[in-house]
């Protein structure tokens, strides 16, 4: 039943997109964190999203012959999953701060290399996103109740 | 058999799950709307509903039970085509908000349609059932 599979799909996107919600919130909160050297600072995480494959083919068809068949499968796909979280590698912002506590014996402090412009959009963006996925979820939701008033 | 159902019921119970399967192709749409190198895919609903109607699509023969059915999931696979980017972000995305947004609801308002005339066809055979 395609229409039950929307709701695995918009999921799927709902919960990829609360957890873009969630790296922004992290990276918006420990903007301003500094710390004495590059490697102790925070780095902002960003995650990375792919497309679920539909698996039914291959297990449908056995290991040989499914994996050829799988990936000739035509399919859009089933969703979109986070494959995994990546920090930027951006240059972190180095500050001449001697007065500060956590400066190092140069004086200098090191900021994460957080762009806040860019995490507000990224949070504009994601949660549009969720409200989009919520909206396809609640019209899918209608279409099955239509359905099951069939021959009323 | 004087009523048969498959020809008193006409196009639309092939029309309502066609629908239904368009719309989880374009719910897939939106929800890769943000994944880099994900290509927007829809059907041509015309060809496909053709198909269907015709009852041939890619079916194959099935000269086993054991042998997978291919009525509907191959004409929909077969028939999957990339929508053409008016705009293609530099990731590699092609899919359009907007434009999916607007399938979507006018695929939901197909359904209803399809629906309606599918319960239409049911209430008139019920009617003449009943002989009332």
């Amino acid at each position: 039943m395609s229409l039950a599979n929307i709701f695995d799909v918009a999921g799927s996107a709902m919960s990829a997109q609360s957890i873009r919600l969630n790296t922004v919130a992290s990276n918006m909160a420990n903007a301003e964190s500094v710390s004495s050297s590059t490697g102790e600072t925070y780095r902002a995480r960003h995650p990375v999203f792919s497309v679920i494959r539909e698996q039914a083919n291959q297990d449908a068809f056995g290991a040989g012959f499914g994996r050829d068949f799988g990936n000739m499968s035509n399919a859009a796909g089933h969703g979109v999953k986070v494959e995994g979280i990546v920090e930027s590698q951006a240059q972190l912002r180095q500050k001449y701060q001697p007065d500060h506590p956590q400066a190092d014996e140069n004086g200098y402090v090191y900021y994460p290399n957080v762009d806040i412009v860019a995490e507000m959009a990224d949070m504009i963006s994601a949660s549009r996103s969720y409200q989009t996925n919520v909206e396809i979820m609640n019209t899918a939701k209608q279409m099955l109740q239509r359905v099951l008033t069939l021959g009323q | 058999m004087a009523i048969s159902f498959e020809a008193a019921l006409g196009v639309h119970d092939k029309a309502l799950a066609l629908r239904s399967q368009r719309a989880e192709v374009l719910a897939n749409n939106i929800a890769n709307a943000d994944t880099p190198g994900y290509q927007a895919r829809d059907i041509d609903f015309r060809d496909v509903l053709m198909q269907a109607k015709a009852g041939q699509g890619v079916s194959i023969t099935r000269t086993n039970q054991r042998h997978f059915s291919t009525a509907n999931a191959m004409t929909m696979e077969a028939n999957m085509m990339y929508r053409t980017p008016m705009q293609p972000s530099i990731d590699g995305n092609t899919v359009d908000l907007q434009i999916e947004q607007a399938e979507y609801a006018e695929n939901a308002i197909a359904f209803q349609s399809s629906f309606t005339f599918l319960n239409g066809k049911l209430r008139g055979l019920m009617s003449a059932i009943r002989g009332e």
